[in-house]
């Protein structure tokens, strides 16, 4: 499913936070946004997944206008992982994933098995259907990210929206998030923080600085030392990756004037 | 300089074992036969001596419309006007707290929230002690207390709500900071009319009411109370799976296609309007709505589609108990209902708390 941003702008309490994004991702790619802290990545998600009303421009899902959907038929289209820790409560994995099935679900209907089938393969998808009965609060940060993944997975969604899934998460468990996302097969909306995961697992990257998007194109394309420096405010350097020859990143200060 | 060190790389340990979770359909009928047990024993109990079977007899006689003689009128009056309505009164009042303890708890993500945590208690205390005090509403005769506690709830859930509101909806923090502030508020406006009036028997029932009682049950204050406890249960039940949602965060919440600003708004309303319904007749009566939904998740998780059936069916049979001993241990002085429910609640609820490794607010 093909996502189309148009002219969106987003307003928290009379800021103008992000400003005219244009942002397409084509069906079933990985597209990668990236920027400083402050730059507007997480407005914009938050807009995309629906927690934010745009004050102008539309979300597109193949064609269809999302703010104009009902809530429940948005998130049979699109689930998100927002940055969010929901830990409070003690729900075990299995109740967790559930949710996912949720926009699918009447008020008062009991749990179907299509349900238990979707929710079962699901947790089996992310590599966590051992910990279906253990309380979530006492996972680790890379079983509880699998585990929220399993719940996008359940509600079967087109597209997926991921607010910096690799926060917090140690480097093998960063790449297995990211090599989960990559193979479900869906149209993924990621704001990443580092710049070389974002490189090596997006086929598209958007930087957005400012709440505007300042470039926009291929990883290798955009990632140039002089955007690094102007936006980052880092020195960068390119170097091939010594096994595949793909470019990495190598950061330093810029030199103080 | 730093020697290197290399230990061989240990494994992670595995996680701790999974929670126990009671099965629900055999909890629910034990809790629902607990319940008819302890309203019969309610009925039966007490410090004027009816028997048993006479007990029992009087119920039937009651229900199916049956004659009873006429040197039993007085015994008749004490079994059935007097402590069935007040034993029903405490089924429903226990029920609708803990139901509403849930929904509050899970609407501001908070696990010290309970019903009166919105302020809405301490704003029907004002009218109810307008009208004890004060005399207010004196041409609404019996239901001048009720209806004046009822109405002082609902001013003050409109003037928790304004104050609280903010253009991104109502916020859990703001929401449990501006029901805190107006408790207080509410709360010295209470003790001001009780101190500014200079009966004493008045300012007795006045305190009585601001701990909580059942003694002022009849078979007037039942039916509307119940009636608002089972609509505001049913939709809290309709509304399970969002309360689920609302429970994992606001953006969550969004993304699972539940509005958490309209589901917030609504349980506002929905707790506001059934704990104004419970307050008016029977006051403020605390703890239950704090530690039974916490019980509660103890025993069955935290899906609110288990907890909400169970929790409203333990509050019922514990505030039942409750006002069976509040009766009896001190007889015939009645003690406060929520001294009781404390001196029995705080040792369970520790002990629970500590078999059972429960961690509400994470670990």
């Amino acid at each position: 499913m093909r996502v189309d941003i148009e002219g969106l702008s987003v307003e928290v309490a009379g800021a103008r936070l992000v400003e005219d994004i244009a942002l397409r991702a084509e069906s079933g790619h990985f597209v990668g946004l990236v920027g400083p802290n402050g730059s507007g990545k997480s407005t914009l998600l938050r807009c995309v997944y629906r927690a934010l009303r745009p004050a102008a421009g539309t979300v597109r899902l193949d064609g269809d206008d999302l703010h104009g959907l009902t809530a429940r038929e948005g998130a049979r289209r699109l689930a998100a992982l927002p940055q969010e820790s929901a830990s409070e409560f003690d729900f075990t994995v299995a109740e967790i994933v559930a949710m996912g099935r949720l926009p699918h679900q009447g008020a008062a209907a009991r749990a179907s098995a299509r349900d238990g089938e979707v929710c079962a393969a699901a947790l089996e998808q992310v590599g966590a259907a051992h910990l279906a009965d253990r309380a979530f609060p006492t996972l680790s940060g890379g079983e509880k990210q699998r585990v929220l993944i399993a719940r996008a997975l359940a509600q079967q969604p087109k597209v997926l929206v991921l607010d910096e899934p690799t926060n917090h998460l140690d480097i093998a468990q960063q790449l297995e998030v990211l090599s989960l996302v990559r193979g479900a097969g869906l149209t993924v909306l990621a704001a990443l923080h580092d710049l070389n995961l974002a490189a090596t697992h997006c086929d598209a990257l958007y930087v957005i600085a400012g709440g505007r998007i300042v470039a926009s194109g291929p990883p290798d394309a955009v990632l140039t030392a002089g955007l690094l420096a102007e936006v980052f405010g880092v020195r960068a350097h390119r170097v091939p990756h010594p096994e595949s020859g793909a470019t990495r990143l190598l950061f330093d200060r810029l030199p103080t004037p | 300089m730093a020697t290197p060190l290399k230990a061989p790389v240990p494994r992670a340990p595995g996680g701790p074992p999974p929670p126990r979770r009671l099965p629900l359909p055999p909890l629910l009928g034990g809790l629902g036969a607990a319940l008819l047990v302890s309203l019969v024993c309610a009925v039966g109990l007490g410090s004027a001596g009816v028997t048993w079977g006479e007990t029992l007899r009087f119920l039937r006689a009651g229900l199916t419309g049956g004659t009873i003689a006429p040197d039993e009128v007085s015994a008749y009056t004490i079994v059935w006007e007097l402590r069935f309505p007040r034993a029903l009164l405490a089924a429903v009042v226990g029920a609708g707290l803990s139901a509403i303890g849930v929904a509050v708890q899970a609407m501001v993500r908070n696990a010290l929230a309970d019903p009166f945590v919105l302020g809405i208690s301490s704003g029907a205390a004002v009218g109810a002690n307008a009208v004890l005090l004060f005399g207010a509403l004196g041409s609404l005769g019996v239901w001048a207390l009720s209806s004046a506690a009822f109405a002082s709830a609902l001013a003050a859930m409109l003037l928790v709500y304004l104050a609280a509101r903010t253009p991104q909806g109502l916020t859990p923090l703001r929401l449990v900071l501006t029901g805190s502030a107006m408790y207080y508020g509410f709360s010295a406006v209470t003790t001001l009319m009780v101190f500014s009036a200079d009966r004493g028997e008045a300012a007795r029932s006045a305190m009585m009411w601001l701990l909580g009682s059942l003694g002022g049950a009849t078979w007037a204050s039942v039916p509307i109370a119940a009636a608002a406890v089972l609509t505001g249960l049913g939709y809290l039940l309709w509304s399970a799976r969002g309360l689920n949602a609302l429970a994992m965060g606001d953006e969550t919440a969004a993304a699972l296609g539940v509005d958490p600003g309209r589901l917030r708004r609504r349980l506002f309303v929905v707790a506001a309007a059934v704990t104004g319904a419970v307050v008016a007749v029977s006051g403020a009566i605390g703890f239950v709505g704090l530690m039974v939904p916490h019980i509660t998740r103890m025993l069955v998780g935290a899906d609110h589609r288990r907890v909400l059936a169970v929790a409203p069916l333990l509050g019922a049979v514990l505030l039942v108990w409750v006002d069976i001993v509040s009766r009896l241990l001190l007889a015939p002085v009645e003690l406060p209902v929520g001294v009781i429910t404390a001196i029995i609640g705080v040792p369970c609820f520790v002990l629970l708390m500590r078999r059972r490794g429960y961690s509400f607010g994470g670990s």
